[in-house]
């Protein structure tokens, strides 16, 4: 029998002996985190021989229940390096596998995903970031833009021009590069919502070592897909932000101080999903939960937030099959943009004059105020609402293309923005 | 009913248009919003005294100008667009109106002209914490000894010098009290607002010495609400012009995949549709302050209508405006966002949209 006919029943009896004879809350972090990457029960479906145990991917609810069961800290799962472990696991080569996985796993290194530039933002493909090969070195100049924890990154996802007289898809390559040097320049950007958790990042003869090219020259492109289809299909899940536990014990004080740091620019995430754990508490709070019209408004958020989920997991539960990640992240984005939007209607209603309020002063320690104005977001970040459709009407539905100008001719001659 | 502006109306429009662009470009606004007072002492003083707009709706006998709630409009349009820092909603939109529809002869003239003048700043307290503008719904109750009580989501309420407070009289009755900035009992607390361009306070009155304006509060107050609302439906409805104006400007020229993003038929019919409900919203304020300057039966009904329709427009405006820039949009460097968090309040402010298309159906007459 192999790993993925398993049942069940075996691999939670395998995960719950496996945590018996090894969680202890008094361990590092660090140690911790590895010893998961050894055993692959922090990545149960990963492929064996990378950190992972070969399980299918509908079995990993049975482990994060075991893990919450008795309060078991995971691996380091959130923000861009989930990402970059899915791209390296379907593009990387060996050696890109055993260099950055385990730091990925272990949280040591984190990531941030160099995509986006001031003039190319939906048009990721018209990324004007240089990469020339010079004596043996890859030397990077350029700008990117609304890179999230850019600030935190040990490394990052670069997708940059290596040749200006092929069309715009063909002249990008993928490298995965040092955020440590000093061709880099992070600066932090304020958004609407207060926070600033993207960044503006300045390349200024910035060095990839040639190794950490990631697939072919000229094929970045295709590699950047496997990015934004991972990163679309997380979208549709309300990503749980995971606030640490207040148990005593080292682990728990280690991961406390991760999130406190590292972890600090996601925590206003679960806002811009429009919290829809917190409408019906929000509604009985307020004492409005007997008004017919935000009984009817609550209603039909939930309603959409529900269907929305079960597209999510009937996604998922196709890809459990092992069916490919395809557009389909795409419709679970724009679902969620959706009920974004309903949550925050939704929400608006309920608080009522105190949607005015924020901060102390707002409902729940300002928690519904950063609701109101984090929404909008979602239907920006990791490709617009617009984009989406695009790629629902043309790739899934298949309608005619848009006629485009912008693929039929060397890159260097494509009109693009000017920027400063 | 008057549909479109007299050609004496728009110049009006014209020349407030240019002295806001002046004195109120985003930049001051940011800076002004950041303060805790929210307003700058000259532009308040050059807008009362060189363009008499405290004054505007005033008779002349109580030291004011005499226009009607449409010039009124007007000015909370424009205002609305450039998002001027000002106690103007507060002082001449709701303290004004208040004591004009409800203070005897005598009260008027001893308030109106320093609020015409715009030496002194006022304020109307009605709602109280939880927030609701319904006059049915008013708990606070005047006995000899004075005030006692909170007011909330109060506008501009840690500057007025004057507080016109919506309470019941001891018969049960709806009336209007005015009460000193510096009142013996009265305890004022700035709260942090979603929209900082808007000063928001909470009023704690311990028996605070309160005079009643004469008139009859009930029917005063809805009469404030009215102008209230038709205004606020204006500044709105200026609000969402300009957001639609500067999408349509930055979509213009903004490219990707090698050509303009407005030539993008989804981005033109966005265009479209955000042009469409903003008129739409202009003709609904302006039909209320027409129906007011006419004393239109139904004018309530207007109102409530305009407010309703206009804060849905405004947000959803906001929201088109936001996506059409797109990453842009969502830092707070972008000016976008200081229109967003005003449409964000103003869904709540005076009473959320669900109140007010109640409101207008009670007052309907068809
Ligand atoms: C919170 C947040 C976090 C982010 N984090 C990252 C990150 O970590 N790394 C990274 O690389 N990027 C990141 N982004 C950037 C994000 O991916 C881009 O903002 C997004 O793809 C839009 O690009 P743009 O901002 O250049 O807008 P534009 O592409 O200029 O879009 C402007 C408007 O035009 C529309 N439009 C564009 N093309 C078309 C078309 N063909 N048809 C119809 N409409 C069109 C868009 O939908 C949008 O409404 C982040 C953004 C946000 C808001």
């Amino acid at each position: 029998m192999t790993d993925a006919d398993m049942t069940e029943a075996q691999v939670r009896a395998d995960v719950r002996a496996y945590l018996k004879a090894n969680w202890d809350p008094n361990r590092s972090l660090v140690d911790w985190r590895k010893m998961l990457a050894e055993s692959g029960w922090g990545m149960p479906h990963w492929p064996k021989q990378w950190f992972g145990r070969g399980l299918p991917s509908g079995m990993t609810p049975i482990v994060d229940e075991e893990f919450e069961a008795v309060g078991a800290v995971g691996v380091a799962k959130m923000g861009i390096r989930v990402l970059a472990a899915a791209t390296i696991l379907a593009h990387g080569t060996d050696a890109h596998k055993a260099r950055f996985l385990p730091g990925i796993l272990t949280g040591e290194e984190t990531w941030c995903q160099l995509f986006s530039e001031p003039g190319s933002g939906s048009d990721l493909a018209g990324a004007a970031t240089r990469a020339d090969l010079k004596d043996g070195k890859w030397i990077v100049n350029g700008q990117k833009v609304w890179t999230t924890s850019a600030h935190h990154a040990h490394f990052g996802l670069l997708l940059a021009r290596t040749d200006w007289d092929a069309v715009k898809h063909k002249g990008l390559s993928y490298f995965l590069i040092d955020m440590h040097q000093p061709g880099i320049q992070v600066h932090q950007l304020a958004q609407m919502n207060g926070h600033a958790s993207f960044n503006q990042v300045f390349l200024t003869d910035a060095v990839v070592e040639p190794e950490n090219q990631l697939g072919e020259l000229g094929e970045g492109w295709k590699v950047a897909t496997t990015t934004l289809m991972n990163e679309r299909r997380g979208a549709d899940s309300a990503r749980k932000y995971e606030g640490g536990s207040d148990r005593p014990g080292r682990i728990y004080e280690e991961e406390r101080a991760e999130i406190a740091t590292v972890m600090a620019p996601y925590t206003w995430y679960p806002q811009r999903t429009g919290r829809v754990d917190l409408l019906i508490p929000h509604a009985k709070a307020k004492g409005v939960y007997d008004d017919p019209e935000v009984r009817q408004e609550v209603a039909r958020a939930l309603t959409l937030a529900k269907s929305a989920e079960w597209t999510a997991r009937r996604a998922r539960a196709a890809q459990a099959l092992g069916r490919p990640p395809g557009p389909e992240g795409s419709i679970g984005k724009l679902a969620a943009s959706h009920v974004a939007r309903a949550m925050n209607k939704a929400h608006t209603l309920i608080a009522g004059a105190d949607a005015m309020l924020t901060g102390a002063d707002g409902h729940m320690d300002g928690v519904i105020a950063e609701i109101l104005v984090s929404t909008p977001a979602i239907s920006i970040a990791g490709g617009t609402d617009e984009i989406q459709r695009n790629i629902i009407s043309e790739r899934i539905l298949q309608m005619p293309k848009e006629n485009r100008t912008d693929t039929d001719r060397p890159f260097r001659d494509v009109p693009r923005n000017q920027v400063g | 009913m008057q549909f479109t502006h007299s050609e004496e109306q728009e110049e009006f429009r014209t020349a407030l248009r240019r002295f806001l662009e002046a004195k109120s470009p985003t930049a001051e606004v940011r800076r002004r919003m950041a303060t805790d007072a929210g307003y700058d002492e000259a532009v308040w003083k050059s807008l009362a005294q060189d363009l008499a707009l405290t004054a505007l709706h005033i008779p002349e006998a109580y030291g004011g100008a005499g226009f009607g709630v449409t010039e009124l409009g007007i000015a909370c349009e424009e205002m609305g667009r450039a998002l001027l820092c000002a106690p103007f909603f507060a002082t001449t939109v709701m303290a004004a109106t208040a004591i004009l529809e409800g203070g005897s002869d005598d009260q008027k003239r001893a308030l109106l002209p320093a609020l015409a003048a715009g030496d002194r700043i006022a304020t109307l307290a009605v709602a109280e914490p939880g927030g609701d503008w319904d006059a049915a719904n008013i708990t606070m109750t005047a006995t000899a000894d004075g005030l006692t009580g909170a007011k909330s989501y109060v506008l501009d309420g840690m500057t007025a010098d004057l507080i016109v407070v919506a309470a019941k009289q001891p018969d049960g009755a709806l009336g209007l009290y005015l009460v000193e900035g510096g009142a013996r009992g009265l305890t004022r607390r700035a709260l942090a607002s979603v929209d900082p361009t808007r000063k928001l306070a909470r009023l704690d009155f311990d028996r605070t010495p309160a005079a009643l304006l004469a008139g009859d509060g009930a029917a005063a107050y809805e009469k404030t609400l009215d102008t209230a609302l038709a205004c606020l439906a204006h500044e709105m409805a200026g609000g969402a012009e300009r957001l639609r104006e500067d999408a349509l400007e930055y979509v213009s020229m903004r490219m990707q995949f090698g050509r303009s993003i407005a030539s993008f038929q989804v981005t033109k019919h966005k265009a479209a549709d955000m042009l469409l409900e903003v008129e739409l919203a202009k003709a609904a304020a302006y039909s209320a302050a027409s129906a007011i300057d006419d004393g239109d039966a139904d004018a309530s009904g207007v109102a409530s209508l305009a407010k309703s329709a206009g804060s849905d427009t405004y947000i959803q405006t906001a929201i088109h405006a936001v996506q059409m820039h797109g990453g842009i949009g969502f830092t707070a460097e972008n000016d976008t966002q200081l229109w967003f968090k005003r449409a964000k309040a103003s869904e709540a402010f005076l009473g959320t949209a669900t109140r007010h298309r109640e409101r207008m159906l009670a007052h309907w007459s068809a």
